[in-house]
Formats: structure tokens, C-alpha cells, sequence
């Protein structure tokens, strides 16, 4: 077991954990944040992407142990702090979920492209959430709510 | 019933594109999935799978894995068949389907890689797999039966010794007079046509939490799950409980499609742990797992045949299926209805009598397979539009042009398809002139002659279809499943004037609870915030069958509609009674009784409702209020809604590397009423995509030992944002009289059609080539294939 501490949503947290615990079953588990969800724990899917210092990473293929020292935000986190709140009402408006269990992960991915700034094209909104799979919508609303929020953003800088 | 119709009632929410409730919740982080469950005293269990797709298993050692730290438990097949009995996936209406008792762990004899064998509990997931690595399983490897064709021979050695032979199920129809139509065809073009294996790979994988309470002799099963009370029977009977000791909840649930709407052996096994156990069990499949013990679906090879006139008159459909289905029949909808719904549906958009079929359903030692969304509808659709643009290419038709003079047309309702499937009213000419409009032909026709020019081959291919919805009990009642096709809703009104909808149509995203919530603030006249709906729970929900095969809205939603009819009545007489008004004069908008001529509000429900329950005094003493109403609803004219729609597919086709980029989709559907249109739109957009996934990825792909070579998500493809079109959807509508929404099913159409035009449009594409594919996934190997290049 290996003593870990880091900020998870702005709070600091002290743990114990197995080496080969990873992040974001640390997450679900020992923290209680569901939020970062399961859905390949292998890379490849997208579900589970939470932010490591202020980049984007799958909780899936980091240990709890790389993460020590470090800063963990979810979307639990990025919800009470409001910085999403304008993205997950987009969502909502456009119906850019179904089941939702892609949606923390798309949502954090998403956030990510618009921190950039300006207004992506459609093309690159596609291109930069190509790593989050979501088996219900077809992407369709999932891109014209990133579009919106990109272009509501613009507006009002 | 009220004269007027639903959509022109005042404050209607009924067409109206709102907001989902509960959508904050699952963008926060906030949903309450199964495999997000922790209980207290919970165990975990892992399975320990067959590598084999045959074995005879000879003996199993787990006296090692027992010592492993974190161990609670071990039990094998033979164990756990002392508590929960096997079951045979039939149904009598299809006659003849046989299958073999299955476990929920395997017995002596494992029939495919990824069979449950051994279950293993412990404290953590991680624990249980450390300690499944120490049981040793020995297996004597048995030839499998992998390949359906040799599998289908006579004389080829049955899986199951008992059966016989390995047709599960064979079914033969004949409409018309196909050789006399062949005779008096100027052409007839022949076909095979064949369509991968793939799966739903639901994002959120199966996941169960069983838990006993010794003390109540009740068993809670938290399952997400399409369909609780099916669940709810089968649980009870196998385990040899009542089924009132039996409650199922199904929670948010990540994705379903027709996955997670079958009894899964392994599921079954969790049940029966737990209740052996006397705690919470937890099974949440990884990946891997899901690839190979999910559902798969289609396998199948067709050959076609179409017979048509130099007039562009199609003269007869023929087809001849085969589809392999595993080692089993999936218990209890079984593996043979999407072969049957290939024979029912193929030709059934158009006017063409003459029509045979043949399909053979076959048993195989692979995955089994079973209805997953658009059961049998993009074979058929793919057959069907395939061979009708392989006719008009023989007589030298536009492919639009041979559609307009062969679709039924839209005067000739009512009628029935050359399978003697039975249509109310649909529109298919109206579609096909509405896609039109939408896709602005002559501006592509012009790009892709331009595109031609340059060396790049882009194609228009279309595909219409029809869709199967509002099923009846003719799927499954008839033939002896407990699956209801009848739904109830219960709508009360509480005492601060608010609605709560029980419904026992269940959600996996599509929006039920979204329907149910508008159709019964429609019904009642009460502002949709008001309204808050209850869904997938057995102990809190009328009895009904869930939701799946697009039926959700058209039953779930009549129910609820009906119920809040019934409702607003005894509201009305409770208010005529308060007011010492007739209640014929009273109406309910906006949450208030109001005058009916000039809407002059009269009573708030609020206050009719602190009356009713906190001084029903001061009513007469011969009332008595009713403020809970119930309603169950079953379509009895047709046994199915049957639904259609037309798409559109443009891409480009690279010959050099057999890649496909899509550039833009279409779809035009008539499910009837739409409740809300915006949730109408979303389901066939992601009902496209699925078909495109199948069109151009998605595929099981197997060895000939019968295992599953690419069993995980990085080797299975499925869409990815990148790679997707945007998808335009237009709509006709054409309700339904069978019911006073007249809304049909919308869940299935895009995945309906999505294939079938996409491979036109490969066709189109590669038209300068001379070559035509009917194989899907169209992956660059099989379009590099068929262009010669590798």
C-alpha cells in the first residue's frame, strides 16, 4: 500500500492505496465520485476522462499513484465550480444525450477543445471528440451543442 | 373521449420538442447506473470463462484460488444448478424452433468462448480475478461447429447430440405465383448478400446487483434492464421463488439497444448467488467479457432473387437466409425472430404479390445472438433496396424512378405486404417526394459528375423501408413467453396539486420518462414541471413489458395519456361538486380549473386538492374523490404499428485505399403523432449511426476454432464523432387510429435503413467499375476485394 495525497475538486485528499489501484476506480470508489464511469478499461472509450493538472487524461490508464501531488477535477467538481454550467445546458437544450453515461467524459473532452478558445468548426469538434465514444446519439447534437456553446462563448467575450 | 384531438388541447405538449427531465442530473455526474451501486455487505463475483468453443469439461481444482486473500466463494455449474433450473429458449408460435436446456454456468460442456463456467467472489473485483487465475479448469477440446453453411448440412455433427441436427428453426413462405412472375419478367437478377456479425457494445457494459434479505425472503434485483417484469417472471421461476418475492429496479441505464433486454446465464447466476449467499452480489462485465457474453446479432447470408419489366415493373422478391445463432436459443424471446422478421418484412414496401422465402436458422459454437435494435430490418431493407437497385440497373431506371413506380402507393391503405404482414396507413411516396425536396438531387448529381472528373467516385444510394412498432402479443404472449405487450400507468394527483406518473415502460435514454411526463400533463392540462414520472421499478410500477421494438411511446404513452384522461375526469366531478357547477362546463389548464368557454380560472388544483385530502368535510357525504387513476392500454386492430421512412446516403469511395467517407445522410420517417419531435429526431439520427456502424465497421470477427479475434474496443470498431455525417431528418405524419395519440415507434427506423443505402451508394459510386458489393461491414478489404486492387 502507498500513501497518496492530492486536490480532487479543490479538496485535499490523503489515501492509502494498492500500486495498481487506478485513478479512476479511486475515484468511484474510494472518493464516491461516479461520475467518471467505466466503459472499456482500456483506452480506448473515453468514459472514464477526468483532468490531471489541467489536462485531459483517461482515468483508466493512470495509477492513483501517479496522481499524487497532483490535481484531480471531475465532473462533479466542474459542475459545483459552474465552469460547464453553459456546456451541460447546451446538452440539455439539444438533447446531446441519451442514456448518458458518455457524457462526464464528453463533456470534460469538449471543454477542453472550447478552453482553446474561438469557434471550431464542426470538422475539428468531430475530430477532437473522436476519442469519446457515445453508442446513442450519433454525434450529431453532441457537435452542434459544442458548436453552440463555442459561438455563445465568442459572443459574449 | 374528448372531440378534441390531442395535439389542438389547450397547453398541449404533445409535438413539443422539451426538455428531458432528469438530463441535469446524468451532464453533473449525477446518474445512479447499476455499476455505480455499492451495497453494504456487497460481494463481488467474476466469471471464469470457457477458451474453448467446444469442450467437454473434465474436472475442476479450486482449492488454490480458495486461499487467495479476499476469497468468499467458488462455485462451479453443477453447484449452482441446485439452485437455480435451466431453461429452452422457445416459443410455440414458431413452429418447430428447437434448442437445449441451458445453465447459468456451464455443466460438463461448455458450446462457446466466453460461456460462463466458474463464478468467484470476494470482496473486491480485483480480487476475485486474482483468484480466478487460480482455478484450474480442465477441458477435452471438442471440434466445433463454427461455419453455418456445413453447420446446416445434413449429416454435419449436432451440438446437441438430442436435437438431431443443427437447424433450430426453418421457416418457408410463398406468396403469389414467383415462377410464372419469373416467366414474365424481362429480367431477373440474382444476388447473394451477406451481413457480419456485430454486437451492441452498450457503453455502460451488463451490470446486476442481487441482493437476499433473508429475513423477508425477498430478492431485489438492481438491473439495467429494458424490461423488469419479464425479469421479474423468469427470476421467480427459475430460482423457484413467487414473483411477488421478487422486486427488479433498473436505475439509469447506459445504453441498451436490445442488449439488455434478454436472460443472460451469467445474470442468472448473480440471482442465484445471492440468494445462496444472503448478500448483495455484484456483477459489472468488463469489456472484454461483454464481447464475447453480450448478445450479438445479424450473421447472416442471403441470395436474392428480383424479377422486373423493361417498364420498371417489379414482377417478384425471393430470397433464401441463413443465419447462424450460436449454441443455444436466447432464453426467453428466443434466436429465431430476427430470421422470421427477414422473412416478414423483405419487399414489404412495395407493391409486388409474388414473393417466397426460405430461411434456416442455425445452430453454431459461437456467441449467441439475439434481437438487437432493428431486429431483422437492415437485412431485409438491405436485400430489398439491393436487389431493386440491381433491377433498375438492368433496364437501364433511375433508381428514384423504379422506387416511385413500385413503392405502395399512399391511396392504398389499408393492405397487407406479400408475407401477409398488415399496414394501416403509411407513406411511402409522400417520403420518397419529401427527401427530395431535402436532398436537392440535381445539385449532387451535378457534384458527383464534377467530382467523376477528377478521379473522385462519390455515389447517392437509397434505401427505403418499413419498421415494425407497438408490437402486439403476437411476438411473444402467443407464443408462451410471460413478456407482456400490454402497459398501464397509474397518474395521481398529490396533495399540493402536483402529478406523479407511474409507467411500466422503462428508459435507457430515449426519453419514456419525457413522454410520459407530456403526454400526461397533455392529458390532465397541468404545466409539465408539475409532472414527475416513475419508471423501472416492479414494486412501484403497473404491470407492463417494458420498453423495446419501438413501443414505448405508442403503448407506454397511450396508457399514460389515457390515465390522465381518467384522472382529469374525477378531478372535474370532484370540482363540479366544490363549484356546484356541472363538470361538463370545467376544464383543467395550466394546473387550474377553469371555465370552459371563456377560460376563466376557478380553482387552482392546489386547492382542489387540500380539499380533498385535508377536508373532504366539507363535501357531501355520498362523494367520495378519486385522485389516482389507472389505465393500461394494448393496441387491438393491428398487431403491429408498422412505420416507414426513406434515407439517403452521399459519400465518397477512395479506390485507392477502399475507404469510405460519408459526407452527408438523409432520413425522412412517419412514426405517426411524435410526442416530441426533437426526441423523434435523436433516435433516428442514432439509430443511423448504429446502421452505419454495422455498414462500415462493426463485425465479430471469428476464427475457424470459434474464437472471437478482435473481442475488445480497440479491434471492434464502432463510429467514432470523426468519422460520422451530419444527418438531416425530415418527417410525414401519419397517425395511427388505433390509439388517441396516435403516436407509432420511432427507435428503430434509422438503424433500419442506414446499411442498405450506404451500400447503394458504394454501388453508385463504383458504377464506372462494373462492380457491385452486397457484403457488410464494407470495410477497405472488401471494397479493395471486389475492385480487384489487392
Amino acid at each position: 500500500m502507498i500513501d497518496i495525497s492530492l486536490t480532487v475538486n479543490g479538496e485535499r485528499v490523503s489515501a492509502c492505496v494498492l500500486p495498481r489501484t487506478h485513478l479512476v476506480d479511486f475515484l468511484r470508489e474510494e472518493l464516491c465520485l461516479t461520475g467518471a464511469h467505466l466503459g472499456c478499461e482500456h483506452g480506448v472509450c473515453g468514459a472514464c476522462t477526468v483532468r490531471l493538472d489541467g489536462e485531459i487524461v483517461r482515468g483508466c490508464l493512470v495509477l492513483a499513484v501517479q496522481a499524487d501531488g497532483s490535481v484531480v477535477e471531475t465532473v462533479e467538481g466542474l459542475s459545483d465550480s459552474g465552469e460547464i454550467a453553459d456546456l451541460q445546458q447546451a446538452f440539455i437544450d439539444r438533447n446531446a444525450l441519451q442514456c448518458g453515461f458518455c457524457t462526464p467524459g464528453m463533456l470534460i473532452a469538449s471543454q477542453d477543445l472550447l478552453k482553446a478558445g474561438g469557434v471550431p468548426s464542426r470538422e475539428e469538434i468531430r475530430e477532437h471528440l473522436s476519442g469519446n465514444y457515445c453508442r446513442c446519439t450519433g454525434y450529431h447534437a453532441i457537435v452542434d451543442a459544442v458548436e453552440a456553446t463555442a459561438k455563445a462563448r465568442e459572443a459574449a467575450r | 373521449m374528448s372531440t378534441l384531438s390531442p395535439v389542438d388541447l389547450p397547453n398541449s405538449y404533445i409535438g413539443r420538442s422539451v426538455a428531458r427531465p432528469g438530463l441535469a442530473r446524468l451532464t453533473q455526474g449525477r446518474g445512479e447506473y447499476v455499476s455505480d451501486l455499492a451495497l453494504p455487505r456487497m460481494l463481488q463475483v467474476v466469471f471464469l470463462r470457457s477458451p474453448y468453443a467446444h469442450a467437454e469439461i473434465v474436472a475442476i481444482d479450486t482449492s488454490d484460488a480458495l486461499k487467495m486473500p479476499g476469497v468468499v466463494r467458488i462455485v462451479t455449474g453443477r453447484e449452482l444448478a441446485e439452485h437455480c433450473t435451466p431453461w429452452v429458449g422457445v416459443l410455440t408460435h414458431l413452429k418447430g424452433l428447437k434448442s437445449a436446456p441451458q445453465h447459468a454456468l456451464a455443466v460438463d460442456h461448455v458450446q462457446w468462448q466466453g460461456e460462463p463456467v466458474v463464478a468467484i467472489l470476494a470482496r473486491s473485483r480485483a480480487e476475485a480475478e486474482d483468484a480466478s487465475d487460480r482455478v484450474y479448469v480442465e477441458y477435452r477440446e471438442i471440434d466445433p461447429v463454427v461455419e453455418m453453411f456445413s453447420a446446416a448440412e445434413p449429416g454435419a455433427t449436432p451440438i446437441h447430440a438430442d436435437l438431431g441436427d443443427n437447424i433450430a428453426f426453418e421457416r418457408r413462405l410463398d406468396a403469389g405465383d414467383v415462377d410464372a412472375a419469373a416467366a414474365a419478367s424481362d429480367h431477373v437478377i440474382s444476388q447473394r448478400f451477406v451481413f457480419g456479425r456485430h454486437t451492441g457494445v452498450t457503453l455502460e457494459a451488463r451490470s446486476i446487483v442481487a441482493d437476499w434479505n433473508r429475513a423477508e425472503q425477498r430478492l431485489t434485483v438492481h438491473l439495467g434492464n429494458q424490461a423488469p417484469h419479464m425479469i421479474q417472471n423468469i427470476v421467480a421461476k427459475h430460482l423457484a421463488l413467487e414473483e411477488q418475492q421478487v422486486r427488479v429496479l433498473t436505475h439509469d441505464v447506459g445504453g441498451s439497444f436490445g442488449i439488455k433486454v434478454h436472460i443472460y446465464p451469467d445474470e442468472m447466476a448473480v440471482c442465484a448467488l445471492a440468494r445462496m449467499l444472503g448478500r448483495p452480489v455484484k456483477f459489472f462485465a468488463d469489456r472484454l467479457e461483454s464481447f464475447v457474453s453480450d448478445i450479438h446479432a445479424r450473421d447472416h447470408v442471403l441470395d436474392g432473387r428480383i424479377g422486373v419489366k423493361n417498364d420498371g415493373t417489379i414482377t417478384f422478391f425471393e430470397i433464401d437466409d441463413i443465419t447462424g445463432i450460436g449454441p443455444f436459443s436466447v432464453y426467453p424471446r428466443t434466436s429465431a425472430v430476427e430470421a422470421n422478421q427477414v422473412v416478414n418484412l423483405t419487399g414489404g414496401n412495395y407493391a409486388v404479390p409474388n414473393y417466397r422465402a426460405r430461411t434456416r436458422v442455425v445452430f453454431q459454437n459461437k456467441t449467441p445472438t439475439c434481437q438487437y435494435r432493428a431486429v431483422g430490418h437492415p437485412i431485409a431493407c438491405s436485400v430489398t433496396e439491393g436487389l431493386v437497385d440491381l433491377a433498375a440497373r438492368a433496364i437501364g431506371m433511375d433508381v428514384v424512378e423504379i422506387r416511385r413506380r413500385n413503392l405502395v402507393p399512399d391511396d392504398a391503405y389499408p393492405c397487407s405486404g406479400p408475407s401477409g404482414i398488415r399496414f394501416e396507413a403509411l407513406s411511402h411516396q409522400a417520403s420518397l417526394e419529401k427527401l427530395l425536396q431535402m436532398m436537392d438531387l440535381p445539385a449532387l448529381h451535378a457534384d458527383q459528375e464534377e467530382a467523376r472528373r477528377r478521379g473522385v467516385h462519390r455515389g447517392i444510394g437509397f434505401a427505403s423501408f418499413i419498421e415494425i412498432t407497438n408490437p402486439g402479443p403476437a411476438f411473444y404472449g402467443v407464443g408462451g413467453a410471460k413478456i407482456s405487450s400490454q402497459d398501464g400507468a397509474t397518474v395521481k394527483l398529490d396533495a399540493s396539486g402536483a402529478v406523479t406518473v407511474q409507467s411500466s415502460i422503462s428508459e435507457q435514454g430515449q426519453g419514456s420518462a419525457a413522454i410520459i411526463a407530456q403526454v400526461t400533463a397533455t392529458a390532465l392540462g397541468v404545466p409539465l414541471a408539475r409532472v414527475r414520472v416513475i419508471l423501472g421499478d416492479t414494486d412501484n410500477t403497473p404491470y407492463g413489458g417494458g420498453t423495446w421494438a419501438s413501443r414505448g411511446a405508442g403503448i407506454g404513452g397511450e396508457a399514460a395519456f389515457q390515465a390522465g384522461r381518467a384522472l382529469r375526469d374525477n378531478i372535474l366531478k370532484l370540482a363540479g361538486t366544490i363549484l356546484q357547477a356541472d363538470p361538463t362546463s370545467l376544464d383543467i389548464r395550466a394546473g387550474s380549473v377553469v371555465d370552459e368557454v371563456d377560460g376563466r380560472e376557478r380553482l387552482p388544483l392546489s386547492e382542489l386538492a387540500r380539499i380533498a385530502y385535508f377536508r373532504p368535510d366539507t363535501l357531501p357525504a355520498d362523494f367520495q374523490s378519486e385522485l389516482m387513476a389507472t389505465r393500461h392500454f394494448v393496441p387491438r386492430e393491428y398487431g403491429f404499428a408498422f412505420t416507414n421512412g426513406i434515407q439517403a446516403s452521399y459519400l465518397e469511395v477512395d479506390t485507392e485505399t477502399g475507404f469510405i467517407r460519408l459526407l452527408k445522410h438523409w432520413v425522412v420517417e412517419d412514426c405517426g403523432q411524435p410526442i416530441n419531435p426533437q426526441l423523434v429526431d435523436e433516435q433516428v439520427r442514432g439509430g443511423v449511426v448504429q446502421g452505419l456502424g454495422a455498414a462500415l465497421f462493426e463485425q465479430c470477427r471469428y476464427d475457424d476454432q470459434g474464437q472471437m479475434i478482435n473481442a475488445n474496443m480497440a479491434d471492434y470498431l464502432v463510429p467514432m464523432a470523426g468519422e460520422m455525417p451530419d444527418i438531416e431528418v425530415g418527417h410525414i405524419i401519419t397517425p395511427t387510429k388505433e390509439s388517441a395519440i396516435g403516436a407509432k415507434g420511432a427507435g428503430e427506423a434509422g438503424t433500419a435503413g442506414a446499411a442498405a443505402c450506404v451500400a447503394n451508394a458504394v454501388n453508385d459510386a463504383l458504377a464506372p467499375f462494373g462492380v457491385v458489393i452486397t457484403e457488410i461491414p464494407l470495410t477497405p478489404e472488401v471494397v479493395l476485394n471486389a475492385l480487384r486492387h489487392v
